[in-house]
C-alpha cells in the first residue's frame, strides 16, 4: 500500500504553512496550550466568505489549497479529513446560544458549520471538487483513518487523495478538558515538556493536509510504506511487541530505522510506553513533537509531517531531538497513542 | 482480494421497535414512531412532533446487558443494543474478539444530548459531579469505542460522521477493507440519540414540520427528528460461507455535491452521480432495480432534488420508491444504517414498505411514492440513498443472492 507525500499543507502553533521554513525559528508557550500562528487567509479564501468562517474552517481550507499548490493538483481524488472533536468554536456557540437563551432566538449559522464534515465539504466547495470525500471521528487514531482510507483509494487506482486531520483548543475547550486532568496543574514553558514530572500534558491544535499517490512527484516528500494501528494492548511490553512485529511484517529489523518520532507528551505514564519502545532502538535518533504543536487527538499528523520534512531535507532539526545521535534519515518509524487505548505505526522512506 | 461482501446480520432500535422483528412488523402494519415529546425536555415540545425510542437509559441498559453506564450516553446505549442484535443474528457473538473483525459505527451527536445538560458545568471551574464523566464520552469516537468494548471487539474500529450520510459511509468503508483483504467480517452501521442541540439546529433551518412528516408530498414542511441505530453485519465470501445470507452489497457510491454546505442543488446532480456510480459498480442496468429506500427527508429542497435525480436516472419507469423516514423521523447518522436494515428485510421477506402520511403529488415530479404495503414480491435488488450536509451523498445497493 506504499504512497508518497506530494504536497503539504501544515498549520500548526509554529510557522509550519510556510513549507520553505524547517523550525529554524521556534515558537513556545507558558500557559499549557499551543494555538496555530496564522497564514493570511485573504490569500486563500474571498474575504466575503471568510467573514462567516471559524477558525477551524479556515484553517482546514488554507492547509488544503497549500498542500495542492505544493504538489501542485487542482482537483484531489478524494478529500478525506479526521478529526476528533470536529468544528468545536462553531459547536459550543451553538450550544451555548441554545442553553443560555432557553433555546429561543438562535441563528443557524454556526449549527450548519458544526457538524464534523463541514472542513471536507467546505475544501470541496472551494475546489469544486464532487469526488469521494468522508471524514472520520475516531478519537486518537481519527488522522490515521484517513490516511489508511486513502492509501486504500491509492490502491483502488484513485490520484491525488487530500488526507488530513484538524483540531481546534477554544477557551472552553481547554478548561474543559483540564477538568478531567487532561493538562498539567501548574504552567510549564511548552519547550520544557519533555522534562516536566507533573500528570497530564498541554493542549494544542492544528489543521494539516496530505496530498498522497502512488506515484512519485516532482516535490515528493517522502513515501509511507506501511501503516497499522492497533486498540487497548494488555500491557506497555505488549506495546514492543506489536512494533517489532510491524518492522517485521514488512521486512525491517530495528537497525533499519534511522529515526524514530514518538508522540511523548510529557505526562509519566502515557511516555512510559514511548520510553519501552525508545530503548528497542538505541542506535536511532529519537524525536519528539508535542512541545512544538501540543497534545490533540490528531497530532499524529505533526509526526507524519515531521518525518516528511526530515526525510525530505535529510537533517533532524535540534529542537526534536530527544537523543545525541545524529542520523542521514531514510527510514522513519512514527509512534503515537492517545490515552493507551488508540496506538498507532508508520513507516516512512526517503525518496 | 475477495471481490463479494453479504449481509449476514441485522440489528436495530428505533421508535418503531427495540428490534428487527417489531420493527418489521410496524413497518408492515404502517405502525409509525412519530408523536408528540415524551423524553426529550425542549421548549419545542408542543409543535415539533418527534420519534423517540420509548425507553429510559436504564431501561436501554437492562435490555442491551451494559455492565457499565457511568458516563454512557444515550447514543452509545442505543448503539450497544443495535450492534449486539446484528452480530448475535451473523451469530459471530463468540467471536468478536478476533483481529479479522471490525466496527465501523457512525454518529452525528455522539454525547451531545447529555453534555447539553451540563455544558455549563462542564466548563465551570467550581462544576462538580459525576455527570463529569460525559466531558469523556461527549466525543463521537467515544460511543464508537464503547459499543466495541462492551462487545468485547479488539480489531479495527472507526467512527464517521459526514453528517446524514455517515453510516451509508460505514456501509461502503466497511465493504472495501473486506475486499482489500484488510478485514473478513465488519459490524456496519450507525446510531444518534435524540437531543435539544438536533431539534433546535434544524428549527432554526425551518425544515422541521409541525405535524407528521410527509415524505414527497407537495405540500410537505419539513422532517421529524427520530432516534435509533441500526447495524448489518457485512462478510467476506469466505467468511460468510453456509451462512443465511440476507443480500450481497453489490454497489456504492459516495461523492460531493460541492453546491452549498446545507442544501443540495435543485437538478439533484449529487444525487445522480452517486446512484449513477453505484449502479456502474454493481453492474446493474436502473430497470434491475426493484425499490428505492429514498433518503425522503421531506425537506421542500430534499425530496425535489433527490425526486428529480430519481427521474433522471430511472426515467419513465421509476421503480416503487418510499421514504422509511415517514415511520422513523430522520435519525440522522443512524439512518443509513436503519435503512440499510429496511432494505435488506424488504429482499428477505419479499415485501415493499410504503410511504406513510403522502398526501399530494409533487407537480415538478412524474411519479408518486408508494404508499400501500407491497407483500409476498421478489425484490432482487435495493437502491438505498443518503445525503448529508457538506453536500456528502452515498448510494448503497444491496442485492439478493
Amino acid at each position: 500500500m506504499k504512497v508518497f507525500i506530494n504536497g503539504i499543507g501544515n498549520i500548526s502553533p509554529q510557522e509550519t504553512w510556510d513549507n520553505s521554513k524547517f523550525l529554524e525559528e521556534v515558537i513556545s508557550s507558558d500557559d499549557n496550550r499551543l494555538l496555530c500562528v496564522e497564514p493570511v487567509y485573504k490569500e486563500y479564501i474571498s474575504p466575503i466568505k471568510l467573514r462567516r468562517m471559524s477558525k477551524i474552517i479556515k484553517r482546514g481550507i488554507a492547509s488544503a489549497l497549500i498542500a495542492l499548490k505544493d504538489a501542485n493538483v487542482e482537483n484531489p481524488g478524494a478529500i478525506i479529513t479526521g478529526t476528533g472533536w470536529g468544528c468545536w468554536a462553531d459547536t459550543e456557540k451553538f450550544l451555548l446560544a441554545m442553553i443560555d437563551q432557553g433555546e429561543e432566538q438562535l441563528a443557524p449559522t454556526a449549527f450548519m458549520q458544526s457538524t464534523h464534515n463541514t472542513v471536507s465539504g467546505q475544501i470541496a466547495i472551494t475546489i469544486k471538487c464532487h469526488n469521494y470525500n468522508s471524514t472520520y471521528v475516531h478519537r486518537g487514531v481519527s488522522f490515521e483513518r484517513s490516511l489508511q482510507d486513502g492509501m486504500m483509494l491509492c490502491v483502488e487506482g484513485n490520484t491525488n487523495v487530500l488526507v488530513g486531520g484538524f483540531d481546534e483548543c477554544t477557551d472552553n475547550f481547554f478548561a474543559m478538558l483540564g477538568r478531567v486532568g487532561s493538562w498539567k496543574k501548574n504552567p510549564i514553558s511548552s519547550l520544557e515538556l519533555f522534562n516536566d514530572n507533573q500528570q497530564g500534558t498541554i493542549g494544542g491544535e492544528a489543521s494539516i493536509a496530505f496530498i498522497i499517490d502512488s506515484n512519485k512527484g516532482e516535490n515528493s516528500y517522502a513515501s509511507i510504506d506501511a501503516m497499522t494501528t492497533f486498540y487497548k494492548p494488555e500491557s506497555n511490553y505488549a506495546v514492543t511487541q506489536k512494533v517489532l512485529s510491524f518492522l517485521k511484517s514488512n521486512g525491517l529489523s530495528v537497525s533499519d530505522i534511522d529515526v524514530i518520532v514518538t508522540g511523548n507528551n510529557g505526562d509519566s505514564l502515557s511516555d512510559e510506553v514511548y520510553n519501552l519502545v525508545l530503548q528497542e532502538f538505541p542506535e536511532a535518533a529519537h524525536t519528539g513533537f508535542k512541545h512544538l504543536c501540543g497534545q490533540f487527538d490528531t497530532s499524529t499528523a505533526f509526526g507524519t509531517w515531521l518525518a516528511a520534512k526530515m526525510l525530505k531535507t535529510q537533517s533532524i532539526p535540534s529542537v526534536v531531538k530527544l537523543n545525541d545521535v545524529n542520523k542521514a534519515p531514510s527510514k522513519v518509524l512514527v509512534v503515537n497513542h492517545q490515552n493507551k487505548e488508540n496506538y498507532s505505526l508508520q513507516i516512512l522512506s526517503k525518496c | 482480494m475477495s471481490t463479494r461482501v453479504f449481509v449476514t446480520g441485522l440489528g436495530t432500535i428505533s421508535s418503531i421497535g427495540n428490534n428487527v422483528e417489531e420493527s418489521y412488523q410496524s413497518l408492515v402494519n404502517s405502525k409509525k414512531g412519530i408523536a408528540s415529546m415524551t423524553r426529550l425536555e425542549s421548549k419545542h415540545k408542543r409543535n415539533r412532533p418527534i420519534a423517540e425510542v420509548n425507553l429510559t437509559n436504564e431501561e436501554l441498559a437492562n435490555f442491551a446487558n451494559v455492565k457499565t453506564l457511568e458516563g454512557c450516553s444515550r447514543t452509545s446505549l442505543l448503539g450497544i443494543v443495535a450492534a449486539r442484535e446484528a452480530a448475535v443474528d451473523a451469530g459471530i457473538s463468540n467471536e468478536l474478539n478476533s483481529e479479522r473483525i471490525g466496527l465501523i459505527s457512525a454518529t452525528t451527536v455522539g454525547g451531545m444530548g447529555e453534555t447539553e445538560l451540563h455544558y455549563r458545568d462542564f466548563i465551570d471551574e467550581n462544576g462538580q459531579g459525576t455527570h463529569l464523566d460525559y466531558i469523556n464520552s461527549h466525543d463521537c469516537g467515544e460511543s464508537t469505542q464503547r459499543i466495541a468494548d462492551e462487545l468485547g471487539m479488539k480489531g479495527y474500529q472507526n467512527t464517521i460522521n459526514t453528517a446524514c450520510s455517515s453510516s451509508a459511509n460505514a456501509i461502503l468503508l466497511g465493504s472495501r477493507l473486506i475486499k482489500h483483504g484488510i478485514l473478513d467480517k465488519v459490524i456496519v452501521g450507525g446510531t444518534d440519540a435524540l437531543c435539544k442541540f438536533t431539534v433546535n439546529g434544524f428549527n432554526t433551518l425551518m425544515i422541521l414540520s409541525d405535524k407528521d412528516t410527509t415524505p414527497f408530498s407537495a405540500h410537505r414542511k419539513g422532517l421529524n427528528l427520530g432516534e435509533g441505530a441500526g447495524f448489518v453485519v457485512i462478510e467476506s465470501e469466505e467468511s460468510a460461507k453456509g451462512k443465511k445470507i440476507y443480500s450481497e452489497v453489490t454497489g456504492y457510491a459516495n461523492g460531493c455535491e460541492a453546491f452549498h454546505q446545507t442544501a443540495s442543488s435543485p437538478e439533484g446532480d449529487g444525487a445522480f452521480q452517486v446512484m449513477t456510480e453505484a449502479l456502474a459498480v454493481a453492474g446493474l442496468q436502473p430497470t434491475d432495480i426493484d425499490y428505492i429506500n429514498a433518503h425522503g427527508t421531506a425537506t421542500e429542497i430534499n425530496d425535489l432534488s433527490e425526486g428529480r435525480a430519481i427521474q433522471r436516472v430511472f426515467g419513465d419507469n421509476v421503480p416503487k420508491v418510499s421514504s422509511t423516514k415517514s415511520y422513523t423521523g430522520h435519525t440522522l447518522g443512524a439512518s443509513g444504517g436503519i435503512e440499510a436494515v429496511y432494505s435488506n428485510l424488504a429482499i428477505d421477506r419479499k415485501t415493499i414498505f410504503p410511504n406513510l402520511s403522502f398526501e399530494e403529488q409533487m407537480p415538478e415530479l412524474g411519479f408518486k411514492p408508494q404508499i400501500e404495503v407491497v407483500q409476498d414480491v421478489e425484490v432482487a435488488n435495493v437502491l438505498s440513498n443518503a445525503f448529508g450536509f457538506g453536500g456528502n451523498n452515498s448510494a448503497v445497493i444491496f442485492s439478493k443472492v
